[in-house]
Order: C-alpha cells, then sequence, then structure tokens
C-alpha cells in the first residue's frame, strides 16, 4: 500500500527487532475467537486512475449538480474566490490536528482568534465560539445554553425556523427536561408576529426565530427581543443565509441574546450539506456558558503575543458530565475557510454580494410574481429567497423545470409543509445572471401552460 | 508594529498582525460582475429599520495579496502531518491523501445542492449507501448512518439510540434504568453525551493491569438500573479489553446496552470486529481511522454502527437501495421510520468526508486495510519497545495502536511530562497527547500510526531518549523548551483570568 512507508521487509525486520515472529503475533493480547478469521469482504483495492474513474462515473448520476440553480433553503450557491481552496489546502492547515501545543499551532489559533472577531463583527454580538457542527446544531446547543442561563425550561420556536433545523433541536432536547412549543407565523406577511411574543410568559427561557426565515422573510428582531426580555426570557436568532448578515440589521444590534448561523455562504461548497460551519456567538456575560472551543490572547514571557485554547474548564475533556457540551471536534478548515472567504470579500464585497442578492432577488420576485397564474403568498419584506405559489403542483412543476429546461428551479414546500401542495422556495445570489433568471421565468411560464 | 508588542525577531513572517491591524480603508480584494437588473431604492425593498446602519465598521479591507501574504505567512507557524510525525494519543494522524481531496472535489458532487431532487442526486445517495455498506463490514455491525458530524456527535447518536431502544422496550419502566457505566479511563466526551441523553454517570475502575474491572463492573449492574456501558477498546491506554465478550455478557445480563468508542478502530480494521464481540453500538472517526484530514480542528464525520436489533432507531433519513433488477441501481431517502431519535444533523451530514473515506477504503483495498492495521500495531510496538529502558511504562501487557508511558522516572528530577512534550518540539516532533488518559499520572499517550517509516520512528525514538538523559543532566533545559519556536509558553492561565477572544480598534 503506497501511503504506507515501511515495505514489507522493513516491516519484517522490524518485528524481528522486537522479538515477534509474524504479524500475527502483534494482536495475540486478542483472543482467537474474536479475529476475524477471512479477509475483509470490501472491494480490492483500485488505482488512482480507476478510481477517479469510478467517483466520476458515479457523479454523473447528479444531474442537479451542472444546471442553473435557484436552491436556497439552507444552503446557498454564492462565488467563492479561487483563493479559498488554495489556502485551506495548504498543509499546514488542513493536516494539522486541534491547536493543543500553542507553540507550534500558532497559524491554527490566530486564524480562529480572526474568525471569532469577524462573527462577531457580522453579527453584532460580544463574544463567539471557534465553530460549531453546522447551523442546525448551533441551534440546539443555543437552546441547551438558555435553559441553562435562565434556569428555565420553557422553549417557544416559530414555525418559520428551517424544519430540519427544528428536528434537530428536538433530537437534542428531548432527554434535557425542555418543553419545546412551536407557535405559527403569520399566513399573510410569512413572519412571525404576535403570537410568538404572546405566547412568551414567566417560564420561558428563550424565544427562537430565524430571519430571514424559511420562507425568505425578514423577522422584526427588536420587537420580538423586546416581547422575550419583558419576560426575562432570551432571543435566539438563527441564521441560515448568513450573507444577509452583510445588509441586514445585525441580530446583535436588535437585542438577540443568542445568534447562531450557518457559515457555508461564506466561501463554502455546497457539498451536498456539508462540512458547513455553525456560527455561535453571545453576550460577553454568558461567555462560560458558551458551548465548544475558544481561543483568546495571551503573552509569552517575553511579552510575545500569541494565543491559545482558553476558558476549557467549560469542555468535556476536563467538566466531563458537567461539561457545557459534548463538542470536541468542530469545524476548523470550514471556519478558516470562511474566515479566509470574509477577509477576500472584505467590508465592501460582502456589502455588494448582499446587495446583488437583494436586488436579483427582487427582480426574479417581480417578474415571477407578473406571471399569471404565479403568486408570492407572503408579503414580508425578503432578503434573497421568496415563496412562490403557482399554478400547480409544485413538485411535478419543478420536476418539468428540471428534465425539459435544465434549471433548478426551487425547493417543493410539501416536503415540510403538506398544506401547501404549489408553493415552492425560490433563491437568487449574486451569481445567478440576468440571463438564468429570465430563463426561469420563461420556463415557469411555458412548463406551467399546457 | 503595533505598539506595546514585542517583536519576535526582525523578520516579517513570525511578526504577521492580525488581518484587522493590516487593514487599509480603500483596499480591495474581490470582483463581482456587474449588477444586470434594474436596481431598485434598498427602501423600497427593505424597511430602514430592518437595515444594517453600521457600515460594518471594524471587517477588514485588504488585497488579494495581502490575504495571500496573510494566510501563508501564518500558516508557517503550524506543525502538521505533512512536516513529520504527529503521535498524539487517540488521535490517529495518519497521512491525508491527496486523492481522496481531488475526490471531494469532483465538481457534480461538490456543487451539488443537498435538497437536490433524489432523482437528481443518485449518484451522492450511491456513495452514502456503498460507504454504509463497507462500515458495516468492517465493524460487522449491520445498521449504519453517516449523519453525525464528528465523534462526539457519533457518540449522542449512539446513546440516545439505546435510550430509545430501552424506552420502547420497557416503557414507564425504563425510567429506572439510567445509569450509564463509563470506565475511568475514557474520553471526556463519553461522560458529556450521555449527560446530553439524559443518564446519570457511574464511574468503573480499572485494575492494576489497566483493564476493565469485571468485579466493579458486576457490582455496578447489580442494581437494575443499568442502561449501558460506554467502553473504548482497545482502551485509551493502548489495551485490547481481552473480556471484551465478558464484559458484553455482564452488561446484557443486567439488561444494558454496550457502546463501544471507535476513537481507537486503526488497531482493528480487518482484525476483529466489534460487532462479533458483542458490541450494540459503535461511532467511528472517519478523521481518524479513515484518513480523512483534520483541518487544524474538523470537519470530522462520526458514523455510528449498530445490530439489526437496533437500527429502527437510527436516524432519520436512511438511505435505501430500491430497483435494481434492471440497470443501475436506484436509491431514496426514508422518513418513515417511526422509532427514529430523529435527525441529528441538517441534510447528510459532512457529506465531504465520506467521499474522502470511501476513496480511502476502495485505494486500500481489503488487504490494504488489514495491512494498515498491521503496519500501525507494529510501530506502537517499536516505540514501546524503543522507549523501555529510559521511561516508565506503567502497564506491562504489549500495547495495540497506541502505548503509554509516564514520567515517574524524570520527575525525580523536577521534569514533567509537560516539559518534555515541549522538549520534543525542539526536536522536530509534535508532542504525544499528554495527561490522558487521567488514571496515569503524567501520561504520555503515543501513537505514531502506519504513516511513519523506519527511520523517523528512530529519529523519534532517539529523541525521546536524549530528552530522558538531558532531564538528568540539565533538567533546567528541558523545563524551559521550547527554545527554537516563534514564542515561548504562553501565560495560559491570565489569558482565563482576563479572556480576551476579539480583536477590537
Amino acid at each position: 500500500m503506497r501511503y504506507i512507508p515501511n515495505s514489507p521487509e522493513e516491516r519484517k525486520e522490524m518485528l524481528e527487532a522486537i522479538g515477534l515472529k509474524s504479524p500475527e503475533d502483534l494482536f495475540d493480547s486478542i483472543p482467537p475467537d474474536l479475529l476475524l478469521k477471512r479477509p475483509l469482504n470490501t472491494p480490492a483495492a483500485l488505482s488512482e486512475i480507476e478510481l477517479l474513474n469510478r467517483f466520476e462515473q458515479m457523479g454523473r448520476r447528479n444531474a442537479g449538480a451542472r444546471r442553473p440553480s435557484f436552491l436556497g433553503g439552507g444552503a446557498y450557491s454564492h462565488y467563492i474566490p479561487t483563493i479559498v481552496d488554495h489556502i485551506i489546502s495548504r498543509s499546514e492547515f488542513f493536516t494539522a490536528y486541534t491547536p493543543y501545543q500553542p507553540e507550534i499551532s500558532q497559524g491554527t489559533l490566530q486564524t480562529i482568534f480572526e474568525f471569532q472577531t469577524l462573527v462577531c463583527q457580522l453579527t453584532g454580538m460580544e463574544v463567539a465560539n471557534a465553530s460549531m457542527y453546522d447551523g442546525s446544531t448551533a441551534l440546539a446547543e443555543a437552546v441547551l445554553m438558555a435553559e441553562r442561563v435562565t434556569r428555565r425550561s420553557k422553549v417557544i420556536a416559530s414555525f418559520a425556523v428551517h424544519p430540519q433545523y427544528l428536528e434537530v433541536v428536538k433530537t437534542y432536547v428531548q432527554h434535557a427536561g425542555i418543553d419545546l412549543e412551536l407557535v405559527d407565523f403569520d399566513a399573510a406577511t410569512g413572519q412571525t408576529g404576535e403570537t410568538l411574543a404572546h405566547a412568551v410568559d414567566d417560564q420561558t427561557a428563550a424565544l427562537v426565530v430565524q430571519s430571514p426565515n424559511f420562507f425568505g422573510c425578514v423577522e422584526d428582531l427588536s420587537a420580538l427581543a423586546d416581547a422575550a426580555h419583558a419576560k426575562g426570557a432570551l432571543l435566539v436568532v438563527a441564521v441560515t443565509e448568513a450573507m444577509s448578515l452583510g445588509l441586514l440589521k445585525s441580530p446583535g444590534a436588535c437585542g438577540a441574546d443568542i445568534v447562531v448561523a450557518e457559515g457555508q455562504s461564506f466561501g463554502v461548497p455546497l457539498s451536498f450539506g456539508g462540512p458547513y460551519v455553525g456560527l455561535f456567538a453571545t453576550r460577553e456575560k454568558f461567555a462560560r456558558q458558551i458551548p465548544g472551543r475558544l481561543v483568546g490572547e495571551a503573552y509569552d514571557k517575553h511579552g510575545r503575543r500569541g494565543f491559545v485554547l482558553t476558558l476549557a474548564t467549560r469542555e468535556q475533556h476536563i467538566r466531563r458530565e458537567k461539561a457545557t457540551s459534548n463538542i470536541c471536534t468542530n469545524e476548523g478548515l470550514i471556519a478558516l475557510a470562511a474566515t479566509v472567504y470574509l477577509e477576500t470579500m472584505g467590508r465592501r464585497g460582502i456589502q455588494e454580494a448582499a446587495q446583488q442578492c437583494l436586488q436579483k432577488a427582487a427582480y426574479a420576485a417581480r417578474r415571477i410574481g407578473s406571471l399569471k397564474g404565479f403568486s408570492l403568498p407572503f408579503s414580508g419584506p425578503r432578503f434573497n429567497e421568496f415563496v412562490v405559489r403557482g399554478p400547480l403542483d409544485a413538485a411535478e412543476l419543478l420536476s418539468r423545470l428540471g428534465k425539459e429546461k435544465g434549471i433548478e428551479g426551487g425547493i417543493a414546500l410539501w416536503q415540510f409543509f403538506s398544506d401547501r401542495p404549489n408553493d415552492f422556495l425560490v433563491c437568487v445570489t449574486e451569481i445567478n445572471s440576468r440571463a438564468e433568471i429570465d430563463a426561469l421565468v420563461d420556463g415557469l411560464e411555458s412548463v406551467s401552460n399546457r | 508594529m503595533t505598539d506595546g508588542i514585542t517583536k519576535v525577531t526582525a523578520h516579517i513572517s513570525p511578526n504577521e498582525q492580525l488581518i484587522f491591524e493590516r487593514s487599509q480603508q480603500g483596499r480591495i480584494g474581490y470582483r463581482l460582475p456587474a449588477l444586470d437588473v434594474d436596481e431598485s431604492p434598498v427602501d423600497d425593498l427593505l424597511p430602514r429599520e430592518f437595515q444594517r446602519d453600521d457600515d460594518l465598521e471594524g471587517m477588514p479591507e485588504v488585497s488579494e495579496v495581502d490575504v495571500i501574504r496573510h494566510f501563508v505567512r501564518m500558516s508557517t507557524w503550524n506543525y502538521s502531518i505533512d512536516i513529520g510525525m504527529y503521535p498524539l494519543g487517540s488521535c490517529t494522524m495518519k497521512y491525508n491523501s491527496r486523492l481522496n481531496e481531488r475526490v471531494a472535489r469532483i465538481a457534480e458532487f461538490a456543487s451539488l445542492h443537498p435538497l437536490t431532487d433524489e432523482q437528481d442526486a443518485q449518484g451522492a445517495l450511491q456513495v452514502i449507501y456503498e460507504l454504509e455498506q463497507h462500515l458495516a463490514e468492517i465493524t460487522g455491525l449491520p445498521g449504519v448512518s453517516l449523519q453525525p458530524a464528528a465523534g462526539a456527535h457519533g457518540e449522542m447518536t449512539g446513546i440516545m439510540i439505546i435510550r430509545a431502544f430501552l424506552d420502547a422496550r420497557h416503557g414507564a419502566a425504563a425510567s429506572g434504568r439510567r445509569t450509564m457505566l463509563i470506565p475511568d479511563s475514557a474520553h471526556g466526551t463519553n461522560p458529556a453525551s450521555a449527560h446530553l441523553s439524559g443518564f446519570s454517570v457511574k464511574t468503573i475502575r480499572s485494575t492494576s493491569e489497566g483493564l476493565t474491572d469485571l468485579d466493579h463492573l458486576r457490582e455496578l449492574c447489580s442494581h437494575g438500573d443499568v442502561a449501558g456501558l460506554m467502553l473504548t477498546n482497545p482502551n485509551t491506554l493502548g489495551l485490547f479489553e481481552r473480556n471484551i465478550k465478558q464484559i458484553c455478557e455482564i452488561v446484557h445480563e443486567a439488561g444494558g446496552l454496550v457502546y463501544m468508542d471507535g476513537a481507537n478502530m486503526n488497531a482493528l480494521v480487518g482484525i476483529a470486529r466489534p460487532g462479533d464481540m458483542g458490541v450494540d453500538v459503535i461511532h467511528l472517526n472517519l478523521h481518524k481511522t479513515f484518513s480523512t484530514p483534520h483541518g487544524g480542528g474538523g470537519p470530522g464525520c462520526g458514523p455510528c454502527c449498530c445490530t439489526k436489533e437496533l437500527e429502527p432507531f437510527l436516524p432519520v433519513p436512511r438511505i435505501v437501495k430500491t430497483d435494481w433488477s434492471v440497470g443501475e441501481p436506484t436509491f431514496r431517502l426514508d422518513y418513515n421510520r417511526p422509532h427514529s431519535i430523529g435527525r441529528v444533523k441538517a441534510f447528510f451530514g459532512n457529506y465531504g468526508m465520506m467521499l474522502r473515506a470511501l476513496a480511502y477504503i476502495l485505494t486500500h483495498g481489503n488487504d490494504g486495510l488489514r495491512e494498515a492495521t498491521e503496519a500501525a500495531v507494529l510501530n506502537a510496538r517499536y516505540i514501546a519497545d524503543g522507549l523501555t529502558s529510559d521511561y516508565e511504562k506503567p502497564f506491562n501487557s504489549p500495547p495495540m495502536h497506541e502505548v503509554v508511558f509516564t514520567d515517574k522516572r524524570q520527575s525525580r528530577k523536577g521534569v514533567h511530562t509537560l516539559d518534555i512534550a515541549k522538549r520534543l518540539i525542539d526536536y522536530g516532533f509534535h508532542p504525544m497527547t499528554i495527561y490522558f488518559p487521567l488514571i496515569v499520572q503524567g501520561a504520555m499517550l503515543i501513537e505514531p500510526t502506519e504513516s511513519v517509516g523506519r527511520q523517523e520512528l528512530d529519529q523519534f525514538i532517539g529523541a525521546m531518549r536524549s530528552i530522558a538523559n538531558e532531564a538528568l543532566e540539565d533538567p533546567e533545559l528541558v523545563r524551559n523548551a521550547p527554545h527554537n519556536t516563534r514564542i515561548g509558553r504562553l501565560d495560559e492561565a491570565a489569558a482565563a483570568r482576563k479572556p480576551v477572544l476579539r480583536w477590537k480598534p
């Protein structure tokens, strides 16, 4: 095997050097009846050429990958500067371990410190951690943290939070003694309004909303923060489309107490759903309740600045069952990708990309909304996603659009909301040209019109 | 340079600032195509009170060249597998193949949206299905979910499966079974994951041989409250729990299930299978055993593998193979699993890691997988043999893929494990895992993996023996190490007292 440096002859010599006769002797401590006495029933080895052919062949069965796409719903197609992949492909970053030895891990540690700072700047919060697995698990951890901070057990979440995020939250809290209550959104605006604010009482640990929400509607976070705080509850805000932070008032400025986000929009390929990166930010006063790793500034005895993993007494390797979370390995390299992305795009690039998303989505919404038989069921303000109601079953409509026009037109909502058979979610970003949007509009018109 | 920060050397690279300190107003590192749709006033699209009013003050403004130099300079401050041996015990830092990286970047996978209609994502689903099949064969446990994003996430999934199974079997009476047994040598994630699933933890002692104490296990199992056992095998001392079959029987007779932490599977692939030992559920770390890169702290992937009996409880969706009588097999997503613990992550998990792990399995082939295990264990045994004359080995049994030593002899001269680890840096090696497992005072846990050649093993042994000698003759030299790094030991206590967790202007 070419990844194993020692040749069979060298291994034989090493065995002899330590007084063993055969490789089997290495496993003497395993009782004989537990040894596998046959070869594994997995395929024989492939060469590089054969392997690439194999994967390319399977890849050809992913027809969706090469089409112009308007899919969002928690995973977004954005422009990725070429340098992002080059930098994260450097050995020094991608083949390093978690930075437990700071003297020889300063590259990783300083980049995480920059990541934490960027997350704070974008979310308007005071403290951010070194990353979570993704947006959905970050949200689940935020709910658990809200319970720890408030010592209250009721959590109220909006139905307009990404349905898969809600599923993950349910799984995480099922044994935590948390009572999760879901409240409906306003059917006219698509926003979470009065009902959520009214549901908060003095037993409530947190209000959980997403903004822009799953339907693409921007929530009135300031009003929700006031409603939560009036009862001593926290406002937990999830953001699945992090690009919106370039334009929308930050959750922190609106009064949020914990902000989590999916960072995939920042330079991370779609890759069929992962690996992505969860952002987690909160107020300074809650820093010791935060899950996961934190990097902080430190100095050596000569006064030279460096960075270290800090506040580790919150974590599982020290606190064991009393830790703030069980998380250990997080999403280091993806956090690095997001850091490289954010620094390359910079202050102006994030603003311009967010502006283009807003304008192009508005253009697409105007055109689709004026098609005969189509409407936009929600009136709430939007960023780059919106719900369209078509004249026929959305799954059928989108399937025709894919097959006949080669366009991935959106996400049929029936899979999440069975009472919305004709609704689908359309997402437009800076990478969708006007020609693509026009082709989508024409395509929708033509496949629905027969 | 920033005021108040002492320069490391005059050399430019070690003094690279934070990007925020480098930022210059007006610098640009990107270009987008011009907006090609009619532009509306922003206020018409979005109420003013919903718009950001801080103009992203403080976000960096730098050119592309600035970004490249910034990260390349910082990268030179890192140790990495590609520089040399990375003997972190229980971390399995093996070579990360470039071919696997290439596979993960094939556009048809890298550009595929997770909510693509399953008909248009057949290749992606096939990869998941095939990897699941191979992991089932390797572990001897037929039910597999690839959804968990890391080892601790897989643990949580496995423990929740145990809980769901017991709840289904006993109904309300299951509330009397809320104790999870965990050996004192376990990873900290084990008790933390058990706690997340609503279990209280009882600790099992290890024997003087470094194995699970069967008498203590029997005693803990005699109260009728045991939900299960979480066991690492080989354990964190690098020793195979040779009584594993008996251990599983004791737990099963007490009505509990056995969860195995698969962090140390690199000692077993192709040699022995947890499913054949009586284990009910296990997590694997694709970022250890199956060589997906650690990336400076993730992403990982922590598949959960279980018995047929536990399969109904795995997270949804499952990927199932349908009609394959004609042409290519087809795959679909199955959400109809009423006993499932639910979803543990959005979409399908860390998919890019699955591509890499499948590529690893296919490039090794079944014989290569076994060969890697043999080479990994041989390397650990070779180190164990080479260091015994200079370092205290707390357990006599032959180790598997990793070996633990202590600082007992060196500490007589005031040189401790931390000092030895830091001194190793001066010899050009990344230190081993230190002070873990917790039950061994001054532990040094060394795992070379199969990715190290004999010459480098000899160099490592030589470095360790030289340090042992220095500890006798010049202990101060070791205590003040490292001497050749960009910065010295950092004051971590001060950093935790007044944490500075972000840059501020």
